[in-house]
């Protein structure tokens, strides 16, 4: 079985980091705006290098994604840069009529997603976010594994025309993909192959997978780990391929299991190859205050849920 | 440039248009529409430098955006009377399959359009962007939007007022539409807003009114002057008081034709009090 390691630990909003600076080197009509979380967001060098393509709005998320949809009328690409809570729920309509049913080309880019924000709790924790922006039409989503892969994902959707929500997050998460990675949105990532269950994650729980899956092949088991980490589009192909051979998946994610990615899995399994499905998610709860790894162990957010998940799949096959 | 007689006529051919329009579909926002009628008829006749032809960047070229996505009747008309896409499309107003939408949009590609507008409170946000575009693009042309009085309930708009003055956003003309009537009655009524015009110089804009905001001189000088104000580091207001359902008589001095079409008796006296000047679609 194909193992991965890391050397290194970053949080993957310093991935969104060191993509943005990138792109104000390459791309000129790229510029970035941010309401009042520069620090959080990672974004110093990217100001420091283009002062004039930044754009501080203040703790107003709305007018910024506003003023979002109003820069690219003028050819400039606009990198908004919030917290997922205020990127998303806090200014849904916004989203929707200005950007998504505008069909403007902005890339809102959600740092602090999910229960692993830790200890600001549950105002600040979203889980609803994937299913909040899956459903707007025309919205694609992206929720990258590690450092690597988020600043090639923030990279690649400069050169996207559409609106896209990239998501990620604030803990320091093992680097296990390559960094000179070239990231093809919508394009699932097998990371491991298998024949007795298949694994599929996004974000965080990739690397919970990976570990999943080590504990499941000491049992016996084999398990087929695949990366989704655009959940919309989504690679149908690569689903249906893999089940075809497994039988059986299992689904992870640190969002709520209603809207997130394994409805979407399930949704495609239902249409072309029912398959018997296990979730790893929250339950249709709100979050609380915590350490990450206090948090994502209570939620059963882990390699462990995902271990017990897929031997529970298997057996319903 | 046209002269006022032919802006007039122009304007009595686009209540015409938009008494019809409504009538058809038995829905839409006549109000407002008619309201505001002489200062779309000015605005892309005689105010805006504008271009021949239509694409979404428009640089080079004055940018307009409807922030009250409701009036779209009277924004319809005029971008079809100024040559944006054929009059006659404009009777497939709300019709299924039509690009004359309920709300403005550029989901349907029809030409003079650059946002979505409808749900309220969030243009002069997208006008802000697209002037700080302008900027950063060396583009010295100017960014319009208009938006309702009662519009101005939504938190979003003084997010974008307080953001302009703020950031030094010069080269907007942000135009509220002072009417005085929403859905539900007054504006003084249903939340009474004070003084718009303090509440703007108070977050740091220039602020300009035109009185007479269904005269088209009155709105010809007012909007220049509004002109002259920009590139001073400062945003601009004009608060254009206007009489909503202004020139159909039993439309005027109340919400009630604020989102509501005439009958065909009605329509009749509507129309008979707006003899056709250009030529019916």
């Amino acid at each position: 079985m194909k193992t991965y390691t890391y050397t290194e630990k970053k949080d993957t909003r310093s991935g969104f980091g060191a993509g943005l600076a990138e792109l104000g080197r390459t791309n000129p009509n790229v510029v970035a705006l941010c309401a009042d979380l520069v620090g959080s967001l990672k974004m110093e060098k990217f100001i420091e290098e283009n002062p004039e393509r930044f754009f501080q709005i203040g703790i107003a998320e709305a007018n910024m994604m506003g003023i979002a949809a109003g820069l690219t009328i003028g050819g400039k690409i606009p990198f908004t840069g919030t917290f997922a809570n205020f990127s998303t729920g806090r200014v849904y309509d916004q989203i929707r009529q200005s950007i998504a049913y505008s069909g403007k080309n902005v890339k809102i880019c959600a740092s602090h997603a999910g229960l692993t924000l830790g200890e600001d709790g549950a105002t600040h924790q979203i889980l609803e976010d994937i299913g909040l922006m899956k459903m707007l039409p025309g919205m694609t989503v992206i929720n990258p594994c590690d450092y690597n892969q988020t600043k090639a994902a923030t990279i690649a959707i400069a050169d996207h025309e559409g609106p896209v929500y990239l998501r990620f997050g604030r803990p320091s998460v093992p680097i296990f993909t390559p960094a000179d990675q070239t990231f093809e949105i919508g394009k699932a990532i097998k990371l491991t192959e298998g024949t007795d269950v298949t694994i599929v994650a996004t974000g965080h729980l990739v690397w919970e997978a990976l570990e999943a899956s080590k504990i499941l092949f000491e049992k016996g088991i084999s398990a087929e780990v695949i990366n989704i980490h655009t959940i919309k589009p989504l690679d149908e192909t690569a689903i249906l391929e893999s089940v075809s051979k497994t039988g059986c998946i299992v689904t992870a994610e640190e969002h709520n299991i209603l809207g997130g990615l394994g409805e979407s899995v399930a949704r495609v399994l239902a249409l072309h190859n029912p398959t018997p499905q296990e979730f790893v998610g929250t339950n249709d709860t709100f979050g609380e205050s915590g350490t990450p790894a206090q948090l994502m162990d209570k939620y059963e957010l882990n390699s462990t849920a995902i271990v017990s998940k897929a031997e529970l799949v298997i057996k319903r096959k | 440039m046209p002269n006022t007689q032919q802006l007039n006529d122009l304007t009595i051919q686009v209540r015409r248009d938009i008494l019809r329009m409504v009538h058809k579909v038995n829905s839409g926002h006549p109000g407002g529409s008619l309201g505001c009628a002489e200062f779309m008829v000015a605005m892309y006749n005689s105010i805006m430098d504008r271009k021949p032809g239509f694409d979404m960047d428009g640089i080079g070229k004055d940018l307009f955006f409807l922030s009250n996505g409701h009036i779209s009747p009277v924004f319809y008309s005029v971008l079809a009377r100024v040559g944006y896409f054929p009059v006659e499309e404009l009777s497939t107003f709300r019709l299924i399959n039509s690009r004359l939408q309920g709300h403005p949009t550029t989901h349907e590609g029809l030409p003079g359009v650059r946002i979505a507008s409808g749900s309220l409170g969030q243009g002069m946000s997208v006008a802000l962007g697209a002037a700080q575009a302008k900027k950063l693009n060396g583009d010295n042309h100017l960014v319009y939007s208009l938006h309702g009085d009662g519009e101005l309930q939504e938190g979003q708009n003084w997010e974008a007022i307080m953001y302009a003055s703020a950031k030094k956003v010069d080269n907007i003309i942000a135009t509220v539409d002072l009417n005085g009537q929403q859905i539900d009655g007054a504006t003084d009524d249903v939340l009474p807003m004070g003084s718009i015009k303090a509440k703007f110089e108070a977050f740091g804009w220039i602020v300009l009114e035109i009185e007479e905001g269904n005269d088209i001189d009155a709105i010809l000088n007012g909007m220049a002057e509004a002109k002259s104000k920009t590139g001073q580091g400062k945003p601009v207001c004009v608060l254009l008081k206007t009489i909503m359902g202004h020139g159909v008589d039993f439309m005027m001095y109340t919400h009630a034709w604020h989102g509501k079409a005439p009958n065909d008796e009605q329509l009749a006296i509507g129309l008979a009090q707006n003899p056709e000047t250009l030529g019916d679609y």
